[in-house]
């Protein structure tokens, strides 16, 4: 690819600031601190506008000057751009003003927001020259590799942890992946990932290319701003696996700014992090007033996309988290089903249980006064509910079974609205 | 007493491209990390900060065990052990 189109120079290391080449590698050599993509963000300015923008099709891809393709994606050109639905009786049912569900079940084309990431990474996997990509995944992540690499027509294995639900596993197999899984927790999977990532020469999304992958995620705060007619929100509720997408929708925010989209000063909105209970590292660190949290060995929830343990970003979120005068929060299973059913039952929208951790944070948000009753704010709904069935199989009531007897049907029609 | 120690990428310039390398007399990891010094000059700085902890981004396992979750660097080592030097675990 020609240098000169490109709008980023290479990797920098998050930690020490040292430099390297734009090359799949996702660690500092000196202090194994995150690599991160190096932008030129005045270049970039020069080069978009609110009308530029405007004028591209509805896709994540309408931002490309801020994510890490040197040249055209040719994977993923059509992900994103997801509804924002005003949501106006949950926002009664939590007791605020103003709600937003920004809408990623119906991502496309695995229902997850990690099509967005999923989009960067191949694209750029190809412009590297891979010919195999891989990951270790929770399941979101797994099924949008299988089916992108499959549209792409690359080679692709994903690691999983053995006992990830039924539907997440058919969502990749389907798409004629190497599904391999392994028998233990997903921390354990991403460091086999971590010892094999550089053995066979593949583009792992989350390990090798984590830097231009990570780099997805703004794309779900650019639209945000942008659909709200360019304004940001007072309040975003993020769920938190490894914290990653949190710091990408602040950065998101911020480089709104850096590249003249959205005028100064900085985003006032506070950002906060949405964990389940039973494995809730960073949410446990920010409460106790800690910079560092303390690695969950055994994570136990339903909400199996958010069982990271020793979450990579976390120590980034909660910086993040505090700087922008969020709150974190965590909620129990039970919560979990009842913020999924909450947000089915008053907005139409089939959320799987990271979406259910995240209404039920926003829920206890509202309580605990972290979130003003007069504000506004968006929750990040990341997954479809059709993924994780088995969290609500049997907790969301039964068909009432009648024979086709009008006699029956009538009967039925009087419990419900008494005697006509 | 032999001790194995799978060594990352970023490392392998400071042990002559060596993936796996034998260590012997190591009681512990805080010992282990000295014993690699001597071997491998420079190798100690990246491992551990000005503090002496282990640095932030790196994970360490003795036989697939987080020595967080065990007693830090002062976990002790015992024959044919392996341990892995990794860095921090990402998300998916």
């Amino acid at each position: 690819m020609d240098k000169k189109d490109r709008f980023f120079s290479g990797l920098v290391c998050r930690e020490c600031g040292r430099k390297y080449p734009p090359a799949a590698i996702h660690v500092c050599e000196y202090d194994f601190g995150p690599l991160e993509v190096a932008y030129d963000y005045e270049k970039i300015a020069k080069a978009v506008s609110r009308e530029k923008l405007a004028a591209r099709p509805e896709t994540m891809w309408r931002f490309r000057e801020l994510l890490p393709v040197a040249g055209e994606p040719t994977v993923g050109a059509q992900v994103g751009y997801t509804p924002l639905v005003k949501c106006d009786r949950l926002a009664r049912a939590l007791g605020v003003k103003t709600l937003y569900v920004k809408n990623d079940t119906v991502n496309y084309p695995t229902l997850s927001f990690k099509d967005r990431v999923v989009s960067v990474a191949l694209s750029r996997a190809r412009e590297m020259g891979f010919h195999v990509v891989a990951c270790a995944s929770t399941g979101n992540l797994a099924n949008s590799v299988a089916a992108n690499a499959a549209a792409a027509g690359l080679k692709s294995y994903v690691l999983i942890p053995a006992d990830l639900e039924t539907g997440k596993v058919l969502g990749s197999l389907i798409f004629g992946t190497n599904v391999v899984a392994i028998t233990g927790a997903y921390d354990q999977v991403n460091r086999l990932c971590s010892e094999i990532a550089n053995k066979y020469g593949w583009g792992f999304v989350n390990v090798n290319l984590r830097p231009y992958y990570a780099e997805g995620s703004k794309s779900m705060g650019f639209e945000i701003v942008e659909q709200l007619g360019w304004d940001y929100p007072d309040n975003v509720v993020v769920p938190m696996a490894s914290g990653s997408l949190l710091t990408k929708i602040h950065k998101s925010f911020n480089e709104l700014v850096k590249v003249g989209l959205m005028k100064e000063p900085k985003s006032h909105t506070r950002i906060h992090g949405a964990q389940a209970g039973g494995c809730s590292p960073i949410s446990t660190a920010f409460k106790e007033g800690k910079d560092f949290y303390k690695p969950v060995q055994h994570p136990k929830t339903i909400a199996k996309s958010l069982a990271i343990g020793t979450p990579a970003d976390g120590y980034y979120a909660i910086q993040v988290v505090k700087q922008t005068g969020g709150a974190c929060e965590d909620v129990s299973d039970e919560e979990i089903v009842e913020g999924i059913r909450l947000l089915a039952s008053t907005e139409g929208i089939f959320a799987e249980t990271a979406g259910g951790v995240t209404v039920a944070c926003a829920k206890k948000l509202v309580e605990t006064g972290k979130i003003g009753k007069h504000e506004s704010v968006v929750l990040c709904i990341t997954g479809h509910g059709l993924k994780t069935q088995e969290a609500v199989a049997g907790k969301c009531g039964e068909p009432r079974t009648i024979s086709p007897k009008l006699s029956e049907f009538e009967q039925l029609y009087e419990e419900d609205f008494g005697k006509s | 007493m032999a001790v194995k120690v799978r060594i990352p990428t970023p490392l392998r310039k400071l042990t002559k491209e060596k993936d796996v390398v034998e260590l012997n007399g190591a009681a512990d990891i805080g010992a282990l990390i000295e014993s690699l010094e001597k071997s491998y000059p420079g190798i100690k700085e990246r491992l551990v900060d000005e503090k002496g902890e282990v640095r932030r981004f790196i994970n360490v396992f003795i036989n697939d065990e987080d020595i967080r979750f065990l007693e830090n660097k002062q976990t002790s080592l015992k024959d044919g052990d392996e341990v892995s030097i990794v860095p921090a675990i990402a998300g998916g």
